[in-house]
């Protein structure tokens, strides 16, 4: 390995020595682009020049040495590669230039193939032509270019994690475990989210509420763990790291411990449809949550309470009407989001929701079960024979057909839904062995393993019907009996009437709303709601804003199982930050020539994250000043700048108006 | 009109986050659309400053294409209504340097847009084919 020689600032003001490697990528570039024309035109017209080549693979071990070599042996000061995309292979050359001891910045990587060979496969002189301009374009670069450190940010070894479902909670433990401080935080009152209400989890069978004690069981061990129940974020600043975040404990109105909390409930007068069953049972304006909670305390609905004193005068001064909310700023290094999803809410009418009683959600349907009393299922005070259950309510939407007025149309399909109303009916079929199930569906999406659930329903009696999506079944009521008429695929859409005692509508998953959580953290948003990663298969749990990851159904619907695994990945992710005492960021930040700079403002009111103020620069006087830990790069201030005294590290305006003269240069006889 | 035989080049102006990866991707699927433009990338449209786009026509680009982020924008929020003011700003330097504003084009090209992306070049393409060179022959 050679010798490794950090830039000195002076190197950059050396005549360039260009090293240029075109990539043949196979034939993937070659069989469009003559590459060695291209080499060959590049060398000829530009002095600086040393050595254009073109290889087979400009990414093989082989190439990458021979580049080193170069550079060592030939002085070469300055590295261009011409082949695929630079979100491919930049940061290849750049570790590559960095082993042969030149500034990794003082490089550049030309995309000649997305965006030469293979749109132009149908003109390959016009293919030619176009990467020869490229890589002209990265000669103007790199001429230009001044050598650049990373930058270095202390780290903040602590995480915080947004959403206290089985998704953060999994993401705590494995950071705790890891040596890891981690803040959960959870807006409701206890922690599990949508599991905790499941009565029978597929494939087998676990109660939800047992799946978030285990996990927050395990949690109550880990002494670097503290959560926040009934609390949320309040405010978010600062920059991978070092992150400082406010949090606002709500109060809960009540403040110690009792031995009559039971009798304080009971003699609450207030009742009100408790959400954690779907509003099939009720609870009181003094009550206690469904899941675990932190502290172990009931807490007080003040929007609900009538304040008659009934709970006061049991538990005395356990209860306290002007607990304040409590703020606490905390600091971390990362912070993963895992804010889970919404059940999907059918519009009045849709399938009769709303409007006929014997339909319902499935997840309604699974807090029913809950509520057996040995007699039977039993719904809307008759005996349950018969269900029919409604796949791919609220997902797969076309466009136009969105339900939920102002909502996109769901046009995913929601994952989990076809595993658990399989695992619905098997569970049915074994507490009530007598009851006749119909599944009538579009299709059915038992991937993986849990295929063997379908054919375990089939033998067990489900009774499965297809219907086309042009033919939607149809839900109506007679004489007091709900009726699912369908146009049976296996009929030739001839229409069937089934008289059932429950219509079960399969509702799926849709994306939280969280306005005021989603502004705060600049989180961004994909097309169907839902946070959407920097890419889906190589940096799934990522945001553009470094440290910022997301996890669990926030992002995308997921089953207990896949949003578990997106849980330890985020948390795999966190620690990468968290683990390190400095972190490296790419310097390609905004910065201030403080001579040029007229001290107009424009560029501080230009950035939306604060990074720009105007502070005193010993003789320059005041002037704009870059916080190069909060800039992101974007570059807005540039445009604004009336003297462009404010650029950007690694794309100066010179740079970019040389590149586009380089990109217009006219070839010969063109 | 139009030069006989004029072949006009474009310059797009991409995104490295969103359109950028969506030109990538007509490429990955071998979407056609004219050689002629060429591509440089930014971090974000909101950075173009409208010199920048006449010193593209000086430099014998006959059309510009801004391929914005849109809504998409990792960086802002408000990308789009930013990234339009400077585009507003360049046609007026534009007309006061006499090039026809037609010439510069915006559209918001996200990271899967591939379509879109080859039928606004071939648009622009088309129509500054039919304008001819920013500078006639022997003007």
């Amino acid at each position: 390995m050679a010798k490794v020689v950090l830039d000195k600032p002076g190197e950059a003001k050396e005549p360039a020595r260009i090293g240029v490697y075109v990539c043949h990528c196979g034939g993937n570039i070659s069989d469009y682009v003559d590459v060695a024309k291209v080499a060959e035109t590049v060398a000829k017209e530009d002095g600086s020049v040393v050595v254009s080549k073109h290889l087979m693979f400009d990414c093989s071990d082989v190439a990458q040495q021979e580049m080193i070599d170069d550079i060592q042996k030939l002085k070469l000061n300055r590295l261009v590669t011409a082949a695929c995309s630079p979100k491919l292979h930049e940061a290849t050359f750049r570790a590559a230039a960095k082993r042969a001891g030149l500034n990794q910045y003082l490089t550049y990587h030309a995309n000649i193939r997305e965006q030469s060979s293979w749109p132009h496969s149908d003109d390959p002189h016009g293919a030619t032509e176009k990467a020869t301009s490229h890589v002209r374009s990265g000669i103007a670069y790199v001429k230009s270019a001044q050598p650049l450190d990373v930058l270095r940010s202390e780290s903040t070894q602590s995480v915080m994690v947004v959403g206290g479902g089985v998704t953060g909670l999994r993401a705590a433990l494995d950071l705790a475990r890891m040596n890891v401080r981690v803040y959960l935080v959870e807006k409701a009152p206890y922690l599990g989210g949508h599991v905790a209400e499941l009565a029978s989890t597929y494939p087998l069978g676990e109660k939800g509420i047992a799946i978030v004690q285990r996990l927050v069981s395990e949690i109550q061990e880990q002494p670097n763990i503290t959560v926040f129940t009934n609390a949320e974020l309040v405010s978010f600043k600062g920059y991978v790291g070092k992150f400082s975040v406010t949090v606002r404990m709500n109060p809960r109105y009540v403040v110690d411990r009792s031995p009559r909390f039971a009798e304080a409930i009971e003699a609450c007068p207030v009742q009100v449809p408790e959400e954690f069953d779907h509003g099939l049972t009720v609870r009181k304006a003094i009550y206690w949550p469904r899941g675990p909670t932190v502290p172990h305390l009931p807490l007080i609905d003040l929007g609900l309470c009538t304040r008659c004193g009934a709970c006061e005068r049991l538990l005395g001064k356990a209860v306290r009407f002007d607990q304040p909310p409590e703020n606490l700023e905390l600091q971390v290094g990362s912070v993963i989001v895992s804010t889970g999803f919404e059940d999907y809410t059918p519009a009045l009418g849709e399938y009769g929701y709303g409007e006929i009683p014997d339909v319902v959600t499935l997840p309604e349907f699974e807090r029913m079960l809950e509520f057996g009393d040995g007699s039977g299922l039993r719904h809307n005070g008759h005996a349950v024979g018969s269900i029919a259950y409604l796949y791919c309510v609220g997902s797969r939407q076309k466009p136009g057909e969105a339900t939920t007025p102002g909502s996109p149309a769901h046009a995913y399909c929601s994952r989990f839904c076809c595993n658990a109303t399989i695992h619905n009916a098997l569970d049915v079929s074994g507490r009530y062995p007598d009851v006749r199930l119909y599944h009538f569906y579009r299709d059915i999406r038992t991937y993986g393993r849990n295929e063997l659930l379908y054919e375990k329903a089939g033998r067990a009696g489900s009774i499965f019907v297809r219907y086309t999506e042009d033919h939607p079944p149809v839900v109506s009521q007679r004489d007091g009996t709900a009726h699912v008429t369908v146009q049976a695929s296996i009929l030739q859409n001839e229409a069937v009437d089934f008289p059932v005692d429950l219509v079960v509508l399969v509702t799926g998953m849709v994306s939280r709303e969280n306005r005021s959580l989603n502004e705060m953290l600049s989180l961004p948003i994909g097309p169907d709601g839902f946070y959407r990663e920097v890419h889906q298969k190589l940096r799934p749990v990522e945001t553009n804003t470094a440290g910022l990851l997301i996890a669990g159904t926030a992002q995308a619907p997921k089953d207990i199982r896949e949003t578990l695994y997106s849980g330890s990945a985020a948390a795999a992710k966190a620690a990468t930050f968290a683990l390190k005492k400095e972190l490296e960021l790419e310097p390609f930040v905004a910065f201030v020539d403080p001579a040029r700079c007229s001290a107009s403002g424009k560029c501080v009111a230009e950035c939306p994250y604060g990074a720009i103020e105007l502070r005193e620069q010993g003789d320059f006087g005041k002037k704009a000043w870059v916080n190069s830990a909060v800039c992101k790069g974007c570059g807005a201030c540039v445009a604004v700048c009336p003297t462009e005294a404010i650029q950007r590290a690694g794309f100066s305006n010179d740079q970019i108006r040389d590149m586009i003269r380089a990109l217009g240069v006219a070839e010969e006889g063109a | 009109m139009a030069a006989a035989g004029f072949e006009p080049r474009i310059l797009v102006l991409s995104t490295n986050a969103i359109s950028d990866p969506g030109i990538d991707y007509a490429g990955s699927g071998h979407v056609h659309y004219p050689a002629a433009a060429r591509v440089l990338r930014f971090p974000c449209s909101s950075m173009i400053r409208p010199e920048f786009i006449l010193h593209a026509f000086r430099s014998g680009f006959s059309g510009v294409l801004i391929a914005a982020d849109g809504g998409d924008c990792p960086y802002l929020r408000d990308c789009p209504e930013r990234t339009s003011r400077r585009i507003n700003d360049a046609y007026a330097l534009l007309k006061a340097n006499g090039i026809d504003p037609s010439r510069l084009r915006m559209s918001g090209i996200c990271s899967v847009c591939s379509e879109a992306f080859a039928k606004h070049v071939k648009s622009l393409y088309e129509a500054v084919q039919k304008l001819g060179p920013v500078v006639p022959p022997g003007a």
